[in-house]
């Protein structure tokens, strides 16, 4: 970009991008003054990162998905992923991108929720600014975040759920749960008036996704067969590339909420691939003593729920830091993801709870612990802050609250109106048949 | 005539194949079929859900011979089929009426 760009892109879109800045985005705030100007470095890694985190969800988790269905699910699996995908995007640009990250004009209410002023992405611009980047990278950046949430809790629900509900669901559940949170965190809510600290959506994207996925199969019942039918996964191989994908793709996630292209960027991309390794490790070795084997579905399983809990640390800890939280969520989501379930009988037929639910909850604690002040300027409990665990315990449990409540809401709506499980019949077909006319030979 | 049904482990295929060969056998028919004997299957788990496999991959495998070949062809394949572990499968004869070549219409030992 030459210098007559950059002055005019400057010119045009840094006061507004400024007062933005200070009022919906406090974590770059301090690096608002002077105006900001758009930075290529800068926006050259948000444009990858976007393409990452989008990779994350198709083909990521849809073939991490698919391959621990039963054959004849996995095309509907597929399906629910794209369809997410597909679905969120257009209801981000209608009104849930402005409800996260505009201020409300009523002031009682921004706290909770932000305003229309971006309906239809109004005001969103060629030359529009959000810190140094374009304002449209930005917003497509954060739309990737809100496709891959709801996607998240397709994974409790699987093998049963009405295609029509399912759409129903995922667009409730997107403006009436995602967007709020995503504003308290983000958006400048009440969980960053409060401080809590969450890099890149450990309360945002993975606990809100966990409780919503436990929420779901409560009330949509365990599978037919469930603790009697075989139901070993279709092919482990989709699985391992679907982890690894999503593995690569967070990259974009962890190391592209610095929003620059930087040192946090980098530092928050180390501390993501030692945590991930280790909780690897620590699944795979919790999972040889207790069962004699290491699986390759146990190594894939805790590589995710590493992901999840480095996810609100990453910008925070230093890699001393991301080893602890690794093996903590290894071992955790290990024993919440085998023994707990089993314990407590509920069919979270792929673990959004046991692994998103749990490795964020252990992550974001654990921020308030190992934070170093220099890495991200915040102090945890090692450093002598005792006030900041409290503060994450707080963030958790606000958003446990909201989202199993709303989660629980959206879900009763619909199972006495349109009706949220398919026929037995259908389910003991299998869903890509039933639903789609479709099968995988 | 007879015809000889063998299910054998997967891996034996090719060593059962080359014996009968070498007897001058031609032409066999080869299912990859899935069960169980006295090897019984085995247990699957997945993030702690145990599912016990029953149905174990096995190769089943067809020839019809002439009646007078039979005992050298059960001996050929027993010994490139033995591994000595359980689960190396079993041999089943049982007897043929009547064979037809469709392309020349040749019938019985001819069509073998």
């Amino acid at each position: 970009m030459n210098f007559k760009n950059l002055k005019r892109l400057a010119a045009s879109g840094c006061t507004a991008a400024a007062l933005y800045m200070a009022t919906a985005l406090p974590s770059l705030a301090q690096d608002a003054a002077p105006a900001p100007t758009l930075n290529t470095g800068d926006t050259a890694w948000m444009l990858t990162s976007t393409a990452l985190v989008l990779l994350m969800t198709i083909p990521g988790l849809a073939l991490f998905y698919g391959g621990m269905v039963r054959k004849k699910n996995v095309l509907a699996v597929l399906m629910q992923c794209f369809v997410t995908t597909c679905l969120v995007t257009v209801l981000w640009m209608v009104c849930a991108y402005s409800l996260a990250f505009t201020t409300n004009p009523i002031e009682a209410y921004q706290p909770y929720i932000g305003g229309l002023d971006k309906l239809f992405l109004a005001g969103v611009g060629k030359d529009s600014l959000t810190g140094t980047i374009p304002e449209s990278v930005f917003m497509t950046f954060q739309m990737t975040f809100a496709i891959i949430t709801p996607a998240l809790i397709i994974g409790s629900i699987v093998d049963r759920m009405k295609f029509s509900s399912l759409l129903f669901f995922m667009a409730l559940w997107l403006i009436f749960v995602y967007a709020p949170i995503c504003h308290w965190v983000w958006g400048g809510g009440f969980l960053s008036g409060a401080g809590v600290l969450d890099y890149a959506g450990g309360t945002v994207v993975h606990i809100n996704a966990g409780i919503a996925g436990l929420v779901a199969c409560l009330v949509l019942g365990r599978r037919s067969g469930y603790g009697a039918e075989n139901m070993a996964p279709f092919n482990l191989v989709l699985t391992v590339i679907g982890a690894s994908l999503l593995w690569v793709g967070w990259f974009g996630f962890n190391a592209g909420s610095a929003v620059a292209s930087n040192g946090s960027a980098g530092m928050a991309m180390a501390v993501t691939q030692i945590a991930t390794a280790t909780a690897a490790l620590a699944w795979m070795f919790s999972e040889w003593l207790v069962h004699g084997k290491p699986s390759v579905l146990g190594i894939a399983s805790g590589a995710v729920a590493g992901l999840v809990a480095i996810t609100p640390a990453s910008g925070f800890v230093d890699p001393k830091g991301a080893l602890v939280i690794g093996a903590a969520a290894g071992v955790g989501c290990y024993i919440c993801a085998t023994g707990l379930k089993k314990l407590l009988g509920y069919d979270d037929s792929l673990d959004v709870f046991g692994v998103h639910a749990i490795g964020g909850v252990i992550g974001a604690l654990l921020t308030g612990v190992f934070a170093v002040e220099a890495i991200g300027g915040k102090t945890g409990l090692l450093e002598g802050n005792f006030a900041q665990l409290p503060i994450q315990a707080y963030g958790v449990l606000a958003t446990i609250l909201w989202s199993g409540a709303a989660t629980f809401v959206i879900l009763m709506v619909l199972k006495f109106t349109i009706g949220i499980r398919v026929t037995e019949a259908a389910e003991i077909e299998g869903l890509d048949v039933a639903l789609h006319g479709e099968s995988v030979q | 005539m007879k015809l000889i049904t063998a299910i054998i482990k997967p891996f034996k295929l090719e060593e059962v194949r080359t014996a009968l060969t070498d007897l001058g056998l031609q032409g066999m028919t080869v299912t990859e079929v899935k069960g169980y004997g006295r090897q019984k299957g085995h247990t699957e788990i997945y993030r702690g859900a145990e599912y016990a496999v029953s149905f174990l991959p096995k190769i089943k495998m067809e020839i019809v011979v002439p009646s007078a070949q039979v005992d050298r062809a059960l001996e050929a394949i027993q010994r490139s089929a033995k591994t000595g572990q359980i689960g190396d499968g079993k041999i089943f004869v049982s007897p043929i009426e009547h064979t037809v070549r469709i392309r020349t219409g040749e019938a019985d030992d001819n069509a073998l």
